[in-house]
């Protein structure tokens, strides 16, 4: 019994996390329309709960509490994922108020449904064992597929919606098959038993290859990688624009934290295959996420493929960890992805939240062209977005830059220079397609016939757009704090 | 040494960006004397370096090293050498003259526009002053975003696109240089310390791959030949003090690289480029010239003379000899005041006449007295007048090549030859034509804020015409330590890695050749 109350406390954050999103689902039918907000701030606070409680567990950094006979871990490495994942989701919730309420959605469970996709991630990056990290990917997924398809009356979000979740349940039949065939070898689908058996087993058995094989594609599905990247620009355009940061920020990241966990932890004896592959995912995944990028004119679709061109820098660290030859082994590389998906998260987060903040007549002013003399008529709106946009191409002083830094630093220390050359031309191509909006706020004037955009602002807006602007500021002249952070918090993935 | 003393060089940086933040907050008006103060002050704190550096140190000078980041250990380090200060205190000059320049000229957003040439100014003179190669490459790149916003802003009819053909340009060029970076800091002992970079020695085929980066960099730039299209583009659409901005600092940087990375650190690979270099510094001088002669377009003459003219500028770098290096330096800083100049006089034309073309804008003599009298003495500098600065940095950087080639010296030389033809013409038929009768109301001379512009790069550039020793003295110490460094003895053989191995940038490319202390 004991044991079983220490098992619960590690798992309190997680706990609390699924009671409030019961809570606000119940409280919601009763819960006049003009109250709502209410939910929102209880979300919140139940979010902050938790990041204190996080933060607490550990107090000492390289300390790896098991809980639940191994199913689940408390380390550092899922603690700096999880202080992510609540600042997200909270900034997340901030920016869904005024949102849902100029579209005309603004209903209880959507709250509800971030929450518990908020647990699902948790579970993702905690998880020690392939199932409860299935487990916890499809929480996150499911609620994600509702959450796309909230917009009712719009067929594209119905059309998002079922779209998403037929490839997304694709995907997990795929990912469940290749965790079949690891507990096929294994006898377990703990990572410590399976990279025990691969140990013993040996790295050249062509089923361990094939399950592999299938895990890595059941995740590129979740992390947006060429070739799976098929659902994410009518996902991304088709859900509500929170909804879609929401996609883009903790989706992503919880996905990376798993998929890394699973693959350091787990397949680490396979590391030469599986770096090998992710390399050539990595190339095509950038190259094609920024080339067709370019020819987009919807804002929230050239954003999908930006952030695919993004997961695929992302890989590029997780490559230099596979490839590592240098004394600090694969330290550099996957810190470097941790920090490249949390810098990442500021901007992108920053990006949307002014995209759902420009209003054109009744609709979401989402096309480029929307944006049209921006600066003349909302001077700060515009400087944030060119803020942004500058970040996500990369150049200094911004944060975009660091992340930058960090992933080809290691991938030229781990003797793929030439990959960094490739992705920094491409990075440069991307610069094209984001000062095309820069350019068009900026640089075009506004066409006086049609319908002026307008911005639908609130505090709590405001307050998520400080936020971002700050950290893709801050952390682009001062990145110190974060780089120890994930620096530290990357030593207990073993 | 003023090490750890006064923190000039922080100063010189902050002060910028102060008056780049007041524009939030004022109007139109307070933020051009806002701006004009910034740059102002900026060259007040910057002019008593001048008096304070001492000439006969060969160490960098005013130095601040402070930690930044601390894994990977970046610092933010700023020094002064006989290199960079003439270039910092050439940024400083003409900073406040591009505010002055656009006075009038621009009247939309003048804020931003104002806090645009103060960001500017802020990462270019970073760029001279940083120590650290991560902090050098940030200024670097920093400068992308207003420069692409003056240009595609306040610029000219097909303003969007010159503005990203410029951004694009540059930034595909500099992106290696990070890579290079990263590879130097593997290779140099986990160090992102110029000077400490610059006292290594790298394989030889490593020093190969390093070098074709930094030029893609610095190439790009310069412009060097065939990298030089996006400058006509540019400097053509830019507002005045775009232009000016543009070809008297932004084209330095990459001069400024070839002389601080390239040459210092690579002088194996400096070494077996040269003839490639000088080929293409000859192309541009050559092409830059003939292309000038063909200009119906103002601007667009003195853009291409801008190629030419940054020939002898790489030319004389690339020839690897004090007088070569010596004279390019000194054209650097020509280049800065006579091009500059010459923009802020067609911009002066063109706020009159709203039109750059010299169809356009013929006799000025007799209207505009001493509007001409200015353009004439900024022409004859360009075209190397001895007595004026031009002639001494192009007569440095000639007897440099034909110490190393007198065939190459002779081709150089042509390109003197059509300078004085397109510029000549150009000035017979702009001053000395017979006035459009049209035109002539509105030709009214020099008010005297433009001539509180021009003046004072006409007086320099008698200075360093007459007197260039101080200028040049100051450089003796930099250029001749940098020229010895470049002869240090390569500590291993490069067989190991020569021999038609397929050059691994980094993976298998084996132990670095060089002393114990510096190893992966």
């Amino acid at each position: 019994m004991s044991l079983y109350g220490t098992d619960l406390l590690a798992l309190l954050p997680e706990l609390i996390v699924v009671a409030a999103a019961c809570l606000v689902i119940a409280l919601d039918p009763i819960t006049p329309a003009s109250r709502r907000d209410l939910l929102a701030w209880l979300s919140l606070g139940a979010l902050s709960l938790c990041l204190g409680l996080t933060v607490g567990q550990i107090n000492t950094l390289n300390i790896r509490v098991s809980a639940f006979s191994d199913l689940v871990v408390i380390d550092a490495y899922a603690r700096f994922w999880k202080v992510l994942l609540y600042g997200v989701t909270g900034l997340t919730i901030l920016m869904s108020l005024p949102y849902l309420k100029a579209e005309r959605i603004h209903l209880g469970e959507y709250y509800g449904f971030i929450l518990l996709a908020l647990s699902g991630m948790m579970v993702m990056v905690s998880g020690a064992d392939l199932l409860t990290i299935y487990l916890g990917t499809e929480l996150m997924s499911l609620s994600l597929y509702v959450m796309t398809g909230l917009n009712r009356s719009k067929p594209r979000s119905l059309e998002a919606a079922a779209k998403y979740f037929v490839l997304g349940a694709f995907s997990s039949g795929i990912l469940l098959y290749g965790i079949s065939l690891l507990y096929g070898m294994a006898g377990s689908t703990k990572l410590a038993s399976i990279a025990s058996a691969i140990g013993t087993h040996g790295a050249n058995d062509p089923l361990v290859l094939i399950a592999t094989i299938l895990v890595a594609v059941g995740f590129s599905f979740k992390l947006a990688a060429v070739p799976f990247h098929m659902w994410t620009p009518d996902v991304y355009q088709g859900a509500p624009t929170s909804v879609t940061a929401f996609m883009a920020v903790a989706a992503k990241a919880a996905s990376f934290a798993a998929f890394m966990r699973v693959f350091v932890e787990g397949l680490g004896g396979l590391k030469a295959d599986w770096s090998l592959l992710f390399l050539l995912i990595a190339l095509v995944t950038l190259v094609l996420g920024n080339v067709v990028a370019i020819v987009q004119t919807n804002i929230k679709r050239m954003l999908a493929y930006s952030s695919i061109a993004h997961a695929g820098y992302a890989l590029i660290g997780f490559v230099a960890a596979g490839r590592a030859v240098g004394p600090s082994g694969s330290t550099p590389g996957l810190a470097s992805v941790m920090i490249y998906l949390a810098l990442y998260s500021f901007m992108t987060l920053g990006a949307f939240a002014v995209i759902g903040m420009l209003r054109k007549g009744e609709r979401e002013g989402e096309e480029i062209e929307d944006f049209t003399g921006l600066a003349k008529r909302q001077p700060l709106a515009a400087f944030l977005m060119l803020v942004f946009m500058v970040s996500l191409a990369g150049i200094p002083p911004t944060a975009g830059f660091i992340g930058k830094f960090y992933v080809f630093m290691a991938a030229v220390d781990a003797g793929l220079a030439w990959l960094a050359a490739i992705a920094l031309l491409f990075a440069a191509v991307s610069a094209y397609y984001y000062m095309r909006v820069v350019m068009v706020m900026y640089m075009r004037e506004p066409d006086p016939a049609a319908v002026a955009p307008r911005l639908v602002t609130s505090p709590a807006l405001s307050f998520v757009l400080a936020c971002a602007v700050a950290g893709v500021i801050l952390f682009g002249l001062f990145p110190n704090p974060l780089v120890s952070f994930a620096l530290q918090s990357v030593l207990t993935l073993k | 040494m003023h090490s750890g003393g006064f923190p000039w060089l922080s100063l010189l940086l902050v002060l910028p960006l102060v008056g780049a933040a007041a524009m939030y907050v004022v109007t139109e008006s307070t933020a051009r004397w806002i701006a004009l103060a910034a740059t102002l002050a900026d060259l007040c704190i910057a002019l008593p370096l001048w008096w304070l550096f001492d000439p006969q140190a060969s160490q960098m000078q005013f130095t601040e090293h402070v930690a930044w980041i601390t894994a990977p250990p970046i610092y933010y380090s700023l020094g002064l050498d006989g290199i960079s200060l003439p270039l910092v205190l050439m940024t400083v000059a003409i900073m406040p003259l591009c505010v002055l320049a656009s006075w009038t000229a621009i009247t939309t957003r003048v804020q931003g526009f104002m806090a645009m040439l103060l960001i500017m100014e802020t990462a270019m003179v970073g760029v001279f002053v940083a120590l650290d190669f991560v902090l050098f490459y940030i200024f670097w790149e920093a400068m992308l975003i207003p420069m692409y916003l003056l240009i595609g802003v306040w610029g000219g009819p097909n303003r969007l696109y010159a503005a990203i053909k410029f951004f694009l340009y540059t930034l595909a060029g500099s992106v290696l240089l990070l890579v290079a970076i990263f590879a130097l800091y593997f290779y140099g002992g986990h160090t992102f310390d110029i000077l400490a970079l610059s006292q290594g020695t790298y394989p030889a085929s490593l020093q190969m791959w390093l070098f074709l980066a930094f030029f893609a960099a610095f190439a790009v730039k310069v412009p060097m030949f065939p990298f030089h299209t996006w400058l006509p583009d540019a400097h053509v659409e830019a507002p005045t003090a775009g232009s000016v901005i543009l070809a008297s600092i932004l084209l330095k940087m990459g001069t400024y690289g070839f002389l601080r990375f390239s040459l210092p650190m690579l002088p194996d690979a400096s070494r077996s480029f040269t003839p490639m270099m000088v080929a293409l510094s000859i192309v541009a001088i050559i092409y830059g010239a003939y292309m000038a002669l063909a200009q119906v377009d103002l601007k667009k003459l003195i853009a291409y003379s801008s190629v030419s003219h940054m020939g002898f500028v790489t030319l004389g770098i690339f020839v690897l000899n004090q007088q070569g290096i010596e004279g390019a330096v000194l054209q650097m800083v020509n280049h800065g005041i006579t091009t500059g100049a010459l923009f802020l006089c067609v911009g002066m034309i063109y706020e009159r006449t709203h039109s750059r073309l010299i169809a356009d804008n013929v006799g000025l003599a007799s209207p505009m007295p001493q509007y001409a009298t200015l353009l004439v003495i900024f022409a004859l500098s360009s075209l190397g007048l001895p007595g004026t600065n031009s002639f001494v940095g192009e007569f440095l950087v000639l007897v440099g090549t034909f110490l190393w080639s007198k065939v190459a010296t002779a081709f150089a030389s042509l390109g003197i030859i059509l300078a004085a033809a397109y510029i000549l013409w150009m000035i017979q038929r702009v001053v000395f034509g017979v006035p459009l009768p049209h035109q002539l109301p509105k030709l009214k001379d020099l008010n005297r804020r433009e001539l509180a512009t021009l003046v004072p790069l006409a007086l320099l550039v008698f200075w360093i015409g007459l007197f260039p020793n101080p200028l040049v003295s100051r450089m003796h110490q930099s250029v001749n330590g940098m020229i010895a460094s470049m002869s240090r003895t390569k500590v291993a053989p490069t067989t190991q890695l020569s021999a038609g191995e397929a050059a691994p940038l980094l993976a298998d490319g084996g132990t670095p050749l060089t002393t114990e202390g510096i190893s992966r």
